[in-house]
């Protein structure tokens, strides 16, 4: 257990950005590794930029070293400059942390936020020294394990790793920790590692893959079901019943290098019942807990102390739903001692004039742009995903966004929903020059930017059953929608190349045969999927052909009730027949409101794990949410109503 | 009030960048709670005036930063070394404080006035061609040395002789002097050098690149550096070299 710094440093000064790999964060531990402590290397399949402000990373980390039985140290994927060095010099794999070899560790435990991360996956862990295929470890190799949004189907990742890990993680990793404790102690014979692996699916939320067999009918799957005793049929995901208990990360890292999110990120509550029927995140993190505000207001001011950030993020799904938001906002913004009156950002903003003035209030001189989610172009498809909201929300958003200042909106879309049609597409450039048109009222130099991106359906979610758009569909609606912006004065259009969306596709719903295919793609070179320029869907489409799968089966192709799912042993809380008659509905146009404020429909989180919303205010907060109190049969005829500017401010 | 900090940066946080330690200061001045004027604007920044940018992965044990307190602090010159410390204390693992004085509005900046910088480079010995201390006789004798570098996107051959200021190997004095974890690990010949900075400049890899033979493909710098440590920042008093913290000449002979 020596460190492997003398070996790197030498490297470091020819690669890019070498702060990557040095650690020395504020915040970082001194890990004091030790005879019976269980050692945790997490990891993050991506960048060191990008995965370092992660927050579930961070409070795991802090968690396991709180514990006596535990250390955890940090690693990113390196970039593939040092990784073409690491190879030729035979350096394995290494914690930022005390530059500690991987395979030093009893655990290698990966957060995975995107399924397009699954090849770098592959990637650290053949870089580890540890066999990338789990039936080739032995007990002496750690133990793989994934968490995380994108293990909630692991399925396609099943050859590679020990154990998914299904929700939150704050109480389980203890769980975990405590079985491998005794592993350890046991010396980790010949053959224990079955074993192990054994005590470890007995513990909730804890999913072993090869525990299970997978029988096929033809392409289809017939059965899934436990090949040993004792094993769990269905696994159910973890979720902390209350996040007021989990203050974490008290200690939050602030890097000595730019970072994706460079600033102190609060969570205020975790869950989001809105509904959306296209988003994972929202489906498969309920029930909504909010953390008490009082809380919130000091996780900032001590995160501020510690980290001398002056800016702060507060993260949720829909920060403007948290109960609590104004009396933070207004504690906060003009509190001296709060580190000299930070920043606050909002990500995720809700699209009314509620949130806005919200905004306006935060956001100090700094009035460069504003971003709103519609996600899609008219009120019936938008009835049909269930992001009810109206023109008039929008463009009473937009008319207040101007009135106070902005000058700049940008709209985030998505193409390739169910039902879409050239209208619904046509109706995306509308709401765009309707948007222009509000704001011409106000400034001359009003402008919108459409932001567009592809469809993927998701597992845990009423779009589970549908086929996505094939690529060349999306781009053909991708080109209708510049074509239409090219028309109209005052709206740019972005877009990623959807081919990427293919790989996607394929990794989110896919089953075991699946993985065969991403070791294809892994050893052909395709790492960091997730950066344009090293994404070649060639490569995936080769890959696909060599092991005889259908694209179209896999990605394209409606699903329909009978059909056995690749992710049917595993469950985020949701019933089956709550996601089926939510999908019924979308079909139908029916939308759903947010059941923070309504009856319960019984999706069946609550009530199947004993938990239930924590929602200060049991009122819908003003402005409007998701439908609560509106009329849902209107909208998609409502005019642009321009109102004048001295109205604007009594919203 | 306007302040001068020296500070050192040494070990791992080496592989940071100039950009990275600006972001660095901006925190740690918070962090340590000390109130620093802030330009007006729609962007408030903080009055802060870095010296000449360290290359990532080079060390040094004189940085400077001038800084404009706020004047509602009330910051005077006896809060001096309580500001010091507080200040090394916030600072990240491997940065620390070494010399804090005031700054007269009058003085040059210190973009401007730095000249020279003096560093000591721990060198691999090529493996072939001349070996370093023939490499170091043969510059400091040579009327022009070329150096082909880029500018603008083309190729052009550079005289970096007049900008070699000082060019020798490291005497065992100087050498115990520096920080021990600095000479211990590291292996190559220890040389001195200054190297001027104004216009171009020339940079340490650049020295290197004319002390070991040239190759096809050509040469990492890096593979022959291990180490580079600034050890002096120089201004121009009276037509001559002195300290930029201290004043104090500079006692090294110029070889010309």
């Amino acid at each position: 257990m020596t460190s492997l710094w003398s070996r790197l440093e030498p490297l470091l000064a020819r690669v890019r950005k070498p702060a990557r790999y040095i650690g020395c964060e504020d915040g970082a531990i001194v890990p004091q590794h030790g005879h019976g402590k269980v050692a945790w290397l997490l990891a993050y399949p991506d960048v060191y930029e990008v995965g370092l402000p992660n927050q579930g990373l961070q409070i795991l980390y802090e968690i396991l070293n709180e514990r006596p039985d535990a250390v955890a140290e940090r690693t990113y994927a390196p970039w593939v400059d040092l990784e073409a060095l690491m190879r030729e010099r035979g350096i394995p794999l290494f914690s930022v942390d005390s530059h500690r070899a991987a395979e030093d560790f009893d655990i290698l435990a990966f957060n995975l936020s995107s399924e397009l991360v699954f090849t770098n996956l592959l990637n650290m862990v053949d870089l580890a020294g540890v066999p990338v295929r789990a039936e080739l470890r032995s007990p002496t190799d750690p133990l793989v394990m994934i968490g995380g949004h994108a293990a909630f189907n692991p399925e396609p990742m099943a050859d590679f790793i020990d154990v998914a890990v299904l929700g939150e993680g704050e109480e389980v990793i203890g769980e975990i920790t405590e079985v491998v404790r005794e592993w350890k102690a046991s010396g980790r014979t010949e053959g224990s590692r079955l074993a192990v692996l054994k005590a470890l699916a007995q513990i909730p939320g804890v999913y072993v893959p090869s525990l299970y067999g997978v029988e096929y009918d033809g392409d289809h799957i017939r059965e899934i079901k436990p090949l040993y005793a004792g094993i769990p049929e269905r696994v159910m995901k973890r979720t902390v019943s209350d996040l007021g208990d989990w203050d974490y990360p008290r200690r939050p890292l602030a890097p000595l290098t730019e970072v994706v999110h460079d600033r102190l990120a609060v969570e205020v509550f975790r869950g989001c019942t809105r509904g959306c029927r296209f988003c994972q995140a929202g489906m498969i993190t309920r029930p909504v807990r909010e953390r008490p505000a009082e809380q919130v207001r000091s996780m900032i001011v001590d995160g501020l102390q510690r980290t001398g950030y002056n800016e702060v993020s507060l993260t949720s799904l829909s920060t403007a739903d948290f109960s609590g938001i104004e009396s933070v906002i207004t504690s906060i913004v003009p509190d001296p001692t709060a580190c000299g009156a930070p920043t606050v950002s909002l990500p995720s903003l809700r699209v009314d004039a509620f949130t806005v003035g919200l905004a306006a209030k935060v956001a100090g001189g700094r009035r460069s742009g504003l971003t709103f989610a519609p996600e899609a172009g008219t009120w019936r498809l938008r009835t049909v995903i269930n992001k009810l909201i109206t023109e008039e929300d929008l463009y009473g958003a937009v008319e207040s966004a101007f009135a106070s200042g902005w000058s700049r909106a940008k709209l985030y879309f998505l193409t390739g929903l169910p039902t879409e049609t050239d209208i619904d597409t046509q109706g995306i450039i509308d709401l765009a020059a309707g948007c222009v048109a509000v704001g011409k009222r106000h400034t001359g130099r009003a402008n919108v930017t459409v932001s567009i991106g592809g469809f993927v359906p998701k597992s845990h979610t009423p779009f589970q059953w549908f086929g996505q758009n094939s690529v060349p569909e999306l781009r053909r609606k991708i080109g209708l929608v510049r074509d239409a912006a090219t028309k109209t004065k005052g709206v740019n259009v972005k877009w990623h190349d959807p081919s990427a969306s293919l790989a996607e596709g394929l990794a989110s719903r896919g089953d075991r045969r699946i993985g065969a295919v991403i070791e294809r793609v892994w050893r052909d070179g395709g790492v960091f999927q997730e950066w344009s320029e090293y994404f070649k869907l060639d490569r995936w489409l080769d890959a696909m052909a060599a092991e005889g799968l259908s694209p179209d089966f896999y990605i394209t192709r409606h699903r329909d009730e009978k059909e056995i799912l690749p992710w049917h042993h595993l469950s985020a809380g949701l019933h089956q027949d709550f996601l089926w008659q939510d999908w019924r509905a979308s079909l139908n146009e029916f939308g759903l409101e947010d059941c923070r404020w309504t009856p319960c429909y019984d999706c069946g989180v609550c009530t199947g794990d004993g938990l239930e919303h924590i929602v200060a205010s049991p009122i819908p907060p003003a402005g409007g949410s998701q439908g609560t109190g509106q009329d849902l049969s209107r909208g998609g005829i409502t005019p642009v109503t321009l109102r004048t500017k001295s109205s604007v401010g009594a919203t | 009030m306007k302040i001068r900090v020296s500070y050192s940066k040494l070990g791992k946080i080496r592989f940071t960048g100039h950009r990275d330690v600006a972001h660095m200061w901006e925190r740690t001045l918070r962090k340590a709670g000390i109130a620093v004027a802030m330009s007006v604007g729609f962007t408030p920044r903080p009055k802060m005036a870095f010296g000449l940018a360290l290359p990532t992965g080079a060390e040094s044990l004189i940085e400077l930063i001038d800084i404009t307190l706020d004047p509602v602090s009330g910051a005077t010159v006896d809060d001096l070394d309580s500001i010091a410390q507080r200040l090394s204390t916030s600072l990240p693992v491997g940065m620390s404080v070494t010399g804090i004085r005031e700054c007269a509005g009058t003085e040059v900046s210190l973009q401007e006035g730095v000249v020279a910088t003096t560093w000591v480079m721990l060198v691999a010995e090529p493996e072939n061609g001349p070996d370093i201390a023939t490499a170091i006789e043969r510059v400091n004798s040579s009327a022009e040395v070329l150096l082909a570098r880029e500018r603008k996107g083309e190729k052009h051959l550079d005289d970096i002789r007049p900008g070699i200021l000082e060019l020798r190997l490291a005497d065992a004095e100087l050498m115990s002097s520096l920080p021990a974890d600095w000479i211990g690990e590291s292996v190559g010949h220890a040389i001195v050098a200054t190297l001027t900075t104004s216009g171009r400049g020339i940079r340490p890899t650049e020295l290197v690149e004319v002390l070991v033979p040239e190759s096809d493909p050509p040469i990492n710098p890096w593979d022959h550096l291990n180490r580079v440590l600034r050890i002096n920042q120089w201004i121009e008093r009276d037509g001559e070299r002195v300290d930029v913290l201290t004043g104090r000449a500079a006692h090294t002979s110029v070889s010309a």
